[in-house]
């Protein structure tokens, strides 16, 4: 005879069960994702590869090349301590520029980290914009007077 | 003023909700009619003071008020005046305080909808209802308060965050998650009522079904509606990416859906009861984890906690509900013993069993991904997040097994049928299912996950349908009308019924177009300089300029493309832009071109381009029956409708006196006995 409430305890077990042999099976580690920095990836060594990175720190100066024809983006990412060079096959972010804060995810192949996604960081909160920061209206002048025909 | 207006009226609803609570408690002791009436008017007069405090922010946004605190944190002068309403959700305490406002008209209306036939139950509910407003009031007044006085007042303000004034979506999804998530507090009101009230039988689930049915529909329109802007605005041609904030909307839709389910079984058999107090308990808890999650960064880091008291108040509130409600619920273990058993494994109750052991594995699976990362931070010291590839692995077997299920309760009745009647209940949609499944393999489909999902979907489709047409045909039969009459007539009969099967079919159309699109995704990115085009697919791009225009609040950066078909019929022009939020700065906020059909969109994303506009670097992104996710959330959001206003129907009678099935074959029938 099943009862209603034997019923409740076998479904929250069997559910709890299923949920947590699942995820043995489906192995959580795999989909782990660490947030490094340069340091902290060279310290590991020969372990941080293949493992699926965040990398973060500042885009050093003098190190980017960018060839928008093969959408090949080369720079640094540096940390007091470390540097580690990155290779990513898409579009700088807008807002991407030398000295600048990003996070970049991806792994690292001999030596070398391939990143699937650059992302400029910046805080939610408001921030006035920098000195030596050009507004938007100014720089795309010349386009708006594209837009005039 | 306004300032006052707002903080006074706020401050009032705290104390007014105190008092409904004692009022509602010591009436049910003292069996004080009067008292209960206070405690009632407590409810109402709750809801005008928070329509005002809503009102005043609004006002003050509107007039750029810039002495308050919130208008200065979010409102600018340059801003558009929709922009600037809903600018009210658009950061933590505004979010709070509209959150306040929801939650009082919820109770309002539950309340005095309940106010004839609810009794000590009604009384009690009412104090949890009060208990929950009274929390987010008392957030209103201290941590999260969007009052506080600015000094000196500020000529001008940044204006909302970016993203979220970049699409008009971002006014209906935060509306519609917390018509979603707010609402569950009425069906969790009605359990707490019951059980402390020892009114056990299906009362509470009684007045709480409209309530929970809306909150549910409004919750799966909120998290699609989110997926929308999501794929609209983000720019990287998705739509679900396993975020922490999507998860958080996910998880109660997942139990309140087992719940809906699970409700039925305790209605017809009177089994589940303290199951489905349960679920009710779990959906509510999971909202305020939702919102803990959101609001508070928790998961950015745990050290987030440290910045602001919100995060352990919520918690603290989340300790409280939990413990509290589970000694309840523990202490009624004895009386919540259910009354009927299952007689066969081929019956709906079985198929509603796995429904809800597979919901809840799903809500613990995402669970676990989404707090993993504080685990590993509090536990190891690193810094993780649990990528897609988890969730997907894990959560693709689930929604299969879902669509299987979709597809086999429908044809089983309650009660269950003998073995040797399956095979005529199940021909036809197992037809259905091999169909499907071949049609996916000619379409290319090669992974066993792929053609599962396509053939259990062409089944649950073949099955939901089947209930339509059967029904139509036989009473367009009896009553001799035309075959729109029949159908009319056979959903009015009962709307929950038909109204339940249409949400299937509406959402067995949101898992094709989701397998679809993300199976058969074909993407490039690609410079191009001016009059250079890019061949994709069946399609080619033509890059034709670059242009920019000055918006009073933004600067709009746009390619002008123009599609063509591969062989070389003009399809229209697509103008991806960039939009730079000046007073905001950084990044700037993507508006990719979306040309949807319904067999696929063609979606463009501007990534990049040379200062001078010599050229543009594009992703180009072909994701094959897209539009169907969103109309079959239409077709969901339909079906919850008709059951929820679609005339009076009947009551689903409880199955009580031992009884056989008629005939093979027949409609199964319930036994009325009230």
């Amino acid at each position: 005879m099943i009862t209603g409430r034997r019923i409740t305890a076998v479904l929250g077990g069997l559910a709890l069960l299923g949920a947590l042999g699942f995820l043995v099976k489906g192995n959580i580690g795999e989909g782990l994702v660490y947030y490094l920095t340069p340091a902290e990836v060279l310290a590991k060594g020969v372990d941080a590869e293949g493992q699926a990175i965040r990398l973060g720190g500042l885009v050093q100066p003098g190190s980017v090349v960018w060839k928008a024809e093969e959408l090949d983006l080369r720079f640094v990412v540096a940390d007091e301590t470390g540097t580690i060079p990155v290779i990513a096959k898409s579009a700088p972010p807008q807002m991407f520029r030398e000295g600048m804060g990003v996070v970049v995810e991806g792994r690292m192949v001999d030596g070398v980290f391939h990143s699937s996604s650059v992302i400029v960081k910046h805080s939610n909160e408001y921030q006035p914009p920098a000195d030596g920061h050009t507004a938007p209206a100014e720089a795309y002048k010349t386009l708006m007077k594209n837009g005039q025909d | 003023m306004l300032r006052l207006i707002g903080f006074a009226a706020v401050a009032a609803a705290f104390a007014i909700a105190i008092f409904g609570i004692v009022a509602a408690v010591v009436a049910v002791k003292r069996r004080d009619a009067g008292l209960m009436q206070s405690a009632r008017a407590a409810v109402y007069t709750n809801f005008v003071l928070m329509s005002v405090s809503n009102l005043a922010m609004i006002t003050a946004l509107l007039t750029h008020d810039f002495s308050i605190d919130y208008v200065a944190q979010v409102g600018s002068r340059a801003t558009p005046a929709y922009i600037t309403v809903i600018s009210l959700w658009s950061a933590l305490e505004g979010s709070i305080l509209f959150w306040g406002w929801v939650l009082s008209a919820y109770t309002a209306g539950a309340i005095w909808f309940a106010r004839q036939r609810a009794g000590a139950l009604g009384a009690y509910a009412t104090a949890t209802m009060l208990f929950v407003g009274g929390f987010f009031y008392l957030l209103l007044l201290g941590p999260a308060s969007p009052w506080g006085l600015v000094s000196p007042v500020p000529l001008d303000g940044p204006g909302p965050n970016p993203l979220l004034q970049n699409h008009w979506l971002m006014g209906v999804h935060p509306p519609l998650l917390y018509l979603g998530y707010v609402g569950f507090t009425v069906p969790f009101g009605f359990a707490m009522g019951a059980l402390l009230s020892g009114q056990l039988d299906d009362t509470w689930v009684r007045l709480s079904r409209k309530w929970t049915l809306a909150a549910w529909a409004f919750l799966s329109l909120a998290i699609v509606a989110g997926m929308w802007w999501s794929y609209d605005v983000l720019g990287w041609g998705g739509y679900w990416a396993w975020d922490p904030v999507e998860n958080a909307s996910f998880m109660p839709w997942l139990t309140a859906t087992a719940f809906l389910h699970s409700v039925m079984v305790e209605e017809r058999r009177g089994m589940l009861r303290a199951w489905n107090m349960s679920l009710v308990i779990a959906t509510f808890l999971l909202t305020i984890l939702g919102t803990t999650i959101t609001r508070s960064g928790i998961l950015s880091s745990v050290h987030a906690f440290a910045e602001g008291p919100i995060g352990l108040f919520f918690i603290s509130f989340m300790a409280i509900t939990l413990l509290g409600s589970l000694m309840l619920l523990a202490g009624r273990a004895g009386e919540l013993r259910g009354e009927a058993r299952l007689d066969r494994m081929a019956s709906r109750e079985t198929v509603f069993l796995f429904n809800n052991l597979i919901l809840t594995a799903f809500t613990f699976t995402v669970l676990l991904g989404t707090l993993f990362p504080l685990v590993a931070e509090a536990a190891r010291g690193v810094k993780v997040t649990v990528g897609a590839p988890y969730f997907n692995s894990m959560t693709i077997p689930l929604c299969v097994a879902l669509l299987f299920l979709v597809g086999v309760g429908p044809a089983l009745p309650w009660k269950g049928v003998e073995a040797r009647e399956l095979k005529s209940r199940f021909l036809v949609p197992v037809i259905g299912l091999l169909v499907a499944t071949a049609l996916a393999l000619l379409a290319g489909v090669r992974g066993g996950w792929g053609l599962a999902a396509f053939g259990f979907a062409g089944f649950a489709l073949v099955t939901n349908v089947r209930e339509y047409v059967t029904a139509t045909l036989a009473r367009r039969r009896a009553a001799g009308s035309g075959f729109l009459g029949a159908l009319t007539g056979v959903v009015r009969a009962n709307p929950r019924r038909y109204g339940g099967f249409l949400a299937h079919i509406g959402l067995v159309l949101i898992a094709i177009g989701i397998a679809a699109s993300s199976i058969f995704r074909l993407d490039r990115e690609v410079t191009l300089r001016g009059g250079e085009s890019v061949a994709i697919h069946d399609y080619v791009v033509r890059f034709d300029q670059l242009r920019a225009e000055q918006e009073p609040h933004k600067v709009v950066v746009y390619a002008q493309l123009t599609a063509f078909t591969a062989d070389g019929k003009e399809l229209g022009r697509m103008y991806p832009a960039l939009n730079y939020y000046e007073m905001r700065g950084g990044e700037p906020i993507t508006t990719p071109a979306v040309r949807s059909r319904l067999d696929e969109d063609l979606y463009i994303n501007l990534l990049a381009f040379e200062q001078n506009g010599a050229n543009a670097t594009l992703h180009v992104i072909i994701e094959p029956l897209v539009a169907w996710i969103w109309i079959g959330t239409g077709v969901v959001a339909f079906g919850a409708l008709i059951s929820l206003v679609g005339g009076r129907g009947r009551r689903p009678a409880p199955i009580r006196v031992p009884s056989r099935p008629a005939q093979p074959g027949s409609r199964p029938r319930p036994v009325e006995v009230s």
